[in-house]
């Protein structure tokens, strides 16, 4: 392997917890090999930074793989960096040439608060899957393969969906700040299903309800969310969000009262 | 339906709606203002028509001004609601392929130019200077007369220019998202839609450009 090695300037976001000051530090960072990650760079300023007594960059990161969701940061004001469908973890620095500038900056989103430096809390994420990303209909053991048929173009669509790793590249992206893509994803994912379309307007009311609470903004079809997807979830999901959400709102029966149905 | 009107959704469905009826009225407004090419005699019978028949005037007047009102109200109350998501912005913008199109980042912006032209418009046209003409016996509003006064001043003309050049970025936007908005994309034209909306807002632009334009020559 021809590594190459680069020197970088890098422009990091420091802010100790949610409510203290943040501002950005200047770091140079020197021999880094082209074969490295972003992640694998940052690690490496970070031993630097452990070994003159500092405090490490904290960020999330987890499987490096591409996979988990866990990580994620803006580079030069672009989720996961410049190249399309990557995390940073899998963005490598042979994209960079040497001696460039790099602003590296949290996901920001008033729903994503602020844990340290470029790590968020995206446990919006979560109750918003909470309130609805979910089958309830007990599936029992694994069926045999072709006892629920399932058509090909469903099943590529609800694949493509569950391709979602929740990283929140799409708040992050996105001016408005909205979630309208990650819940899309996942309420697509479900419903493009038989064992999934049972709830499909609960699961589209709540949703959104969820979504809205949390704080996140409106779609404003600006198309940065899917720009910035590792994963290239299409804006086509929120067309079907906004599409499921109006039938469930038509659909709506009311309400049950006086207890659980048997 | 009450929550679905308060959600963010929601809105957007009705931003959408509003949109499209002022999109729906900007292309027939457009295409009927072409009889002026023809004669100005022909621009003042077709404006006659139209106030002739009350029924399409008021209740095509009382639609504009309800989704105009539901529109603006909403493009605020989004853009405020919106600003607050997402709180403090990254310090740098994106380029290349994650960047967000301006003509998608500035639509309040447009917008606000575009309601003070469409106040300015109808103070200028609608509520503006009545003469009178006579065209195959029928009394009737000159307003040919007006649009070639208006339209022989070059700050008038370029103002005009300038406003529907906004039009143009606002429905290159609005026309992209609001199949989008209203649950209508679909894979199989995705593709085509981005084509579509440049194609109808740059006729209804051209179009529209090319009419004070042409007053202004023949002036
Ligand atoms: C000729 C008049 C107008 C037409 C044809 C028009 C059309 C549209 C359309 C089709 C959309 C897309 C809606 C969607 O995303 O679903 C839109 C969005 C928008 N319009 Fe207008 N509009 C007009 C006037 C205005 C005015 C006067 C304002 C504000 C003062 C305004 C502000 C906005 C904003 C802020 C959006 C984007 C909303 C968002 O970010 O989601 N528009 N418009
Ligand atoms: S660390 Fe798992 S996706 Fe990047």
């Amino acid at each position: 392997m021809a590594d190459k090695m680069i020197n970088l300037t890098l422009k990091v976001w420091r802010q100790k917890s949610k409510n203290a000051e943040g501002s950005f530090s200047t770091y140079s960072v020197n021999k880094v090999s082209t074969d490295a990650s972003f992640l694998e760079m940052i690690d490496q300023l970070n031993q630097e930074l452990i070994q003159k007594g500092d405090d490490p960059i904290a960020f999330d990161h987890d499987c490096r793989e591409g996979i988990c969701g866990s990580c994620g940061f803006m580079i030069n004001g672009s989720a996961h960096g410049p190249l399309k469908s990557t995390t940073v973890c899998q963005l490598h620095m042979r994209n960079f040439s040497d001696g460039e500038v790099l602003t590296v900056e949290p996901w920001r989103s008033s729903a994503f608060p602020l844990i340290k430096d470029l790590m968020v809390d995206r446990t919006a994420f979560d109750r918003i899957v909470k309130s609805g990303g979910y089958i309830s209909v007990n599936a029992g053991n694994a069926p045999d393969g072709n006892a629920v048929l399932v058509p090909k173009p469903d099943a590529d669509e609800a694949f493509a969906n569950a391709a979602c790793i929740g990283c929140g590249a799409c708040v992050a992206s996105c001016k408005n700040g909205s979630a309208a893509l990650f819940t899309s994803a996942k309420l697509v994912h479900l419903s493009s299903l038989p064992q999934g379309k049972v709830e499909g307007d609960k699961r589209a009311l709540n949703m959104v309800a969820q979504m809205d609470q949390e704080g996140f903004g409106a779609c404003s079809t600006t198309g940065s969310c899917s720009a910035a997807c590792p994963k290239d979830i299409s804006l086509v999901s929120i067309a079907k969000l906004n599409r499921a959400f109006l039938k469930a709102s038509l659909n709506k029966k009311p309400e049950v009262k006086g207890g659980e149905a048997g | 339906m009450s929550g679905f009107l308060s959600s963010s959704v929601g809105k957007k469905y009705l931003m959408g709606l509003t949109g499209l009826v002022w999109a729906g009225f900007v292309f027939g407004h457009m295409a009927g203002n072409m009889t002026i090419f023809v004669s100005p005699d022909l621009y003042n019978q077709y404006g006659h028509a139209i106030v002739s028949n009350k029924i399409l005037l008021y209740g095509t007047e009382a639609a504009l001004i309800l989704s105009l009102l539901v529109h603006v109200g909403l493009a605020i109350n989004l853009t405020i609601s919106n600003r607050s998501s997402k709180g403090i912005a990254s310090s740098v913008k994106a380029s290349g392929s994650k960047r967000t199109p301006l003509a998608a980042q500035t639509m309040i912006i447009q917008g606000t130019i575009l309601l003070a032209f469409i106040i300015l418009h109808l103070i200028t046209f609608k509520y503006g200077e009545y003469y009178e003409t006579t065209i195959d016996g029928v009394k009737m509003r000159d307003l040919a007369r007006l649009m070639s006064e208006v339209f022989s001043q070059p700050p008038a003309v370029a103002g005009y220019v300038i406003s529907l050049l906004l039009l143009c970025a606002h429905l290159k936007h609005g026309f992209g998202s609001v199949f989008q908005s209203l649950g209508l994309l679909h894979p199989s034209y995705q593709g085509k839609i981005k084509a579509a909306s440049w194609a109808y807002a740059i006729v209804v632009t051209i179009g529209f450009i090319s009419q004070p334009l042409y007053v202004y020559m023949m002036s």
